[in-house]
C-alpha cells in the first residue's frame, strides 16, 4: 500500500478528498471553504476538484450553516460543514442541541442528521481572543452527538472517514496546534478508523494517562521524561469523547492501578471528570492512587503573552505523572 | 404582478373578501373551481372541530398542553391545498390544517400533545418535518432543504411557517439569507396573529408590518389577510410559481388572530381585550369563507350542523385510537438516540431495566 508523509491538514483534505469522489450526497459548506478553501486550507483545491454546488462558500452565519445541514440531512444529503473556530461554533449552539442532536430521535427514525460539523480547536498557537478554547465537554455532554477528536495526521484521516460515513451527527474537532507541526505517512487509500474506540498508544505497567488531541504530543514527551525515571506509562489516546471507550480506559487501570487523565479544557465538569469516574466505577479494587486530573483551569484561556501558564508542558505533564506514581 | 402591486412598503393588505364573504378585489381572486372552494371550507371545519376537541380533551386530562389553532385555519387550509406530495412541510406548530392536509392523521397530533414521540413520526405523510417548538431555528431546516431538492434537481418546493415572534430570532433572518442566496424554492408563511403569548407585535418590532423585512434578502414579501382563504391561496400561489421558476424563495406574512389562548396554560385576558377579540370574532376566517359560498348558492347555513355531527364522530375515532395506542415503553426512550446505540447508553438501558425486574418489583 503506498503512503505518503502529509501533515493533518493534508490528511483531512485526502480524507475529504476521497469521500466527496466516492459520494455524490456529500457537499462541503461554511465560511471561506470555497474559494479559498479554508482559513487553515483543509478544504484546499476541493471546489476546483468538484464544483460550486458541493463545496461552496455559504453566508457567515454558524446557526445557519448547521441549521442548514439539518434540513439538507432530511432531504438526503450528507453535509460536512464547517465552523472556521470552535469558538464561533455557539451561535449555532441550539441548532447543534434542538435540533441536529434530537432529529432522529423526535422523528422516531425517520430522520436522520448524518452530518459531520468540523472546527479547529484548542490553543497554545499565540492566537487571538476566542480562538483557544476547548470546549469539547459541552458537546460530548449533548445525548445525540459523537464527539471524535484525533491526534496525527494517521488518525485525522481514518476518523474523518469514518465521521462521515457515519448516520450520526459527529463534532469533529480538529487540534489546530497539530496542524502543521508534525508530519507522518499517511496511506494514500481509503481507510477508516473506528468511532468510539481509544488507541493504546504506548504499553506501560506503572500508570495510565489519557488524553487526546494536542495534548498527546505534550504527553509523549513527558514520558522521555518518565523513562529516564524508571517510570513506565501506559498512553491511551481517547481519538473519541463520546461514545466514550470504557473497556480499553478500565483495562489498563486495571492493569496499571493509577490513573491521570490529561485534558485541555477547564477543570470542572469537564472530560476528566467523566475519566475519573470511570476509573472509579470499573476499577475502584484496583486503584493504588487516587484518580487524578490535570486540567485546564476554570479560567478563560490567556492571550499570547500568558498562555504558557495555561496550556500543559511536558515537565508539568511530567510533575503530576511523578505524583501519582509516587502517592 | 402580485407582489409588484403589494410592495410592503406601502403596508397595503391583499384581502379579496370582506368580513360577510363579499367579494371585494375581484382582479387577484384566484382561479380555483367551486368544489376546491366547497372542499376547503369543509376541511376548515374539520380542522377547527379537531382544534376545538383537542383543547376539551386536555381540559378532561386526556392530553397534555396543547396549542389552539382557533381562528387560524386558512393559512393552513390555503396553503395545504397547494401542496404536493413531493413538496415539503417545515412546520412550527399552530398550523394543524396544513399538517393534515400534508397526511397526518388526528390520532398522530393526539398521540405527540398526548406526550409520546411516536405521534412526530408521520408515517404516511412524505417529506413532512416535525414541529418545532424553539422559534424560528426550523426556518433554517427549510432553506437546507431547499438548497437539497435544488441540488438534487427535484421539482419540490418547501413550505415553512412560524409565527410574528419568530421573526424578532437571528434564526429568522440567517434562514431568509440563506435561502435567497442560495435560490432555494421556499416559501416562509408567518402567521401574524399578533401576540407571541403576550407580547404583542408593536413590541416586537418597529418595522411597518413583517412583510417588509424581506426587502433586505431581496426577496419578495406580501402581506394578506390571513382570515381570507382567497388571499392566502392567491398569495401562496404566485409564491409556489416564483419558487418553482427557480427565483428563490418569498416571505408571506399572513395576518390573523388567534382566537384562543396561546397554549392551554395561557390566560389571554391577562394581555388582551374583550373588545379586540368580538373584533376578531367579526373576521373569523370560516364566517367570512362560510358567507362567499352562501351568497354564491354553494352552501346552506343549516348544512353546517350535520356536517360537525359527522366531524365531531371523526375526531371521536381518531381519540380513540390514540388512546389505545400502547404504553411507554424503555425502548421508547433509547432506541431513537442513534442509529447505532453507544454501549455505554445500552448499558444504562439494561441497568434500568435491571431495576424494574428486580426481585418484589411491583408489575
Amino acid at each position: 500500500m503506498s503512503s505518503q508523509v502529509m501533515t493533518m491538514v493534508q490528511a483531512l483534505t485526502d480524507a475529504l478528498d476521497i469521500k466527496l469522489a466516492e459520494d455524490p450526497d456529500m457537499v462541503i459548506y461554511g465560511e471561506d471553504v470555497g474559494v479559498e478553501g479554508g482559513v487553515f486550507r483543509v478544504t484546499s483545491g476541493l471546489q476546483k476538484k468538484y464544483g460550486v454546488e458541493r463545496v461552496f462558500d455559504s453566508p457567515l452565519a454558524e446557526s445557519a450553516i448547521v441549521g442548514a445541514a439539518v434540513g439538507m440531512c432530511a432531504a438526503g444529503l450528507r453535509p460536512v460543514v464547517e465552523i472556521q473556530f470552535s469558538g464561533f461554533a455557539f451561535p449555532a449552539f441550539n441548532q447543534i442541541l434542538a435540533h441536529v442532536a434530537r432529529m432522529r430521535n423526535r422523528s422516531r427514525g425517520r430522520y436522520g442528521a448524518q452530518m459531520v460539523i468540523r472546527m479547529p480547536y484548542g490553543g497554545g498557537i499565540k492566537a487571538l481572543e476566542h480562538h483557544s478554547e476547548s470546549m469539547e465537554a459541552l458537546f460530548g455532554h449533548i445525548p445525540g452527538l459523537k464527539v471524535v477528536i484525533p491526534s496525527t495526521p494517521y488518525d485525522a484521516k481514518g476518523l474523518l472517514i469514518s465521521a462521515i460515513e457515519t448516520d450520526d451527527p459527529v463534532i469533529f474537532m480538529e487540534p489546530k496546534k497539530v496542524y502543521r507541526a508534525i508530519k507522518q505517512e499517511v496511506p494514500e487509500t481509503k481507510f477508516a478508523i473506528p468511532i468510539g474506540k481509544a488507541k493504546v498508544a504506548a504499553e506501560g505497567t506503572d500508570i495510565t494517562v489519557i488524553s487526546y488531541g494536542a495534548e498527546i504530543r505534550e504527553v509523549q514527551r513527558a514520558m522521555i521524561m518518565a523513562k529516564e525515571k524508571g517510570i513506565s506509562v501506559e498512553l491511551i489516546d481517547l481519538r473519541t469523547i463520546y461514545p466514550i471507550d470504557r473497556e480499553t480506559i478500565a483495562a489498563s487501570i486495571k492493569k496499571t492501578g493509577r490513573v491521570l487523565s490529561v485534558t485541555e479544557g477547564p477543570m470542572s465538569f469537564g472530560a476528566g471528570a467523566e475519566l475519573l469516574a470511570i476509573a472509579v466505577e470499573e476499577a475502584f479494587l484496583s486503584l493504588e492512587a487516587p484518580p487524578t486530573r490535570l486540567a485546564g483551569f476554570d479560567t478563560i484561556p490567556p492571550l499570547p503573552k500568558g498562555e504558557h501558564h495555561y496550556f500543559h508542558t511536558p515537565e508539568r505533564i511530567f510533575y503530576e505523572i511523578k505524583k501519582v506514581v509516587e502517592y | 404582478m402580485l407582489f409588484q402591486e403589494y410592495e410592503p412598503r406601502e403596508d397595503k393588505m391583499l384581502q379579496i373578501i370582506d368580513n360577510d364573504g363579499q367579494i371585494i378585489n375581484p382582479q387577484w381572486k384566484p382561479d380555483i373551481p367551486d368544489d376546491l372552494v366547497l372542499d376547503a371550507y369543509k376541511f376548515m371545519n374539520f380542522a377547527r372541530t379537531a382544534d376545538l376537541m383537542a383543547v376539551s380533551f386536555q381540559r378532561q386530562g386526556r392530553m397534555y398542553t396543547y396549542p389552539p389553532n382557533l381562528g387560524q385555519e386558512a393559512i393552513g387550509t390555503a396553503m395545504g391545498k397547494l401542496m404536493r406530495p413531493q413538496d415539503w412541510l417545515v412546520p412550527a406548530f399552530r398550523e394543524m390544517s396544513a399538517w393534515l392536509l400534508k397526511g397526518a392523521r388526528l390520532r398522530d397530533i393526539f398521540l405527540y400533545f398526548g406526550g409520546h414521540e411516536d405521534g412526530s413520526k408521520f408515517s404516511g405523510a412524505p417529506n413532512f418535518l416535525p414541529s418545532a417548538v424553539p422559534i424560528a431555528s426550523q426556518l433554517i431546516h427549510a432553506a437546507g432543504i431547499g438548497y437539497a431538492v435544488k441540488y438534487k434537481k427535484q421539482d419540490s418546493v418547501v413550505f415553512a411557517f412560524s409565527g410574528d415572534g419568530s421573526t424578532s430570532e437571528g434564526d429568522f433572518h440567517e434562514a431568509l439569507n440563506f435561502a435567497s442566496v442560495w435560490k432555494a424554492p421556499v416559501i416562509f408563511t408567518v402567521q401574524n396573529n399578533q401576540y407571541a403569548i403576550s407580547v404583542p407585535v408593536k413590541k416586537q418590532t418597529a418595522s411597518l408590518n413583517l412583510a417588509i423585512k424581506s426587502l433586505a434578502y431581496g426577496i419578495p414579501g406580501i402581506k394578506v389577510d390571513g382570515n381570507d382563504f382567497f388571499a392566502v391561496y392567491r398569495a401562496g400561489s404566485e409564491a409556489f410559481q416564483h419558487t418553482r421558476a427557480g427565483k428563490g424563495p418569498v416571505l408571506i406574512e399572513a395576518l390573523t388572530f388567534r382566537q384562543g389562548a396561546h397554549t392551554t396554560s395561557d390566560d389571554p385576558s391577562l394581555y388582551r381585550s374583550q373588545e379586540e377579540e368580538k373584533a376578531w370574532a367579526e373576521k373569523d376566517p370560516i364566517k367570512r369563507l362560510r358567507g362567499y359560498l352562501v351568497a354564491n348558492g354553494l352552501w346552506k347555513p343549516e348544512d353546517d350542523e350535520p356536517l360537525l355531527e359527522e366531524y365531531k364522530k371523526e375526531v371521536e375515532k381518531e381519540f380513540a385510537v390514540y388512546e389505545n395506542y400502547p404504553p411507554y415503553k424503555v425502548e421508547d426512550m433509547f432506541q431513537f438516540q442513534y442509529k447505532e446505540m453507544p454501549e455505554d447508553l445500552r448499558q444504562q438501558q439494561i441497568g434500568y431495566e435491571k431495576y424494574l425486574n428486580r426481585k418484589g418489583a411491583q408489575k
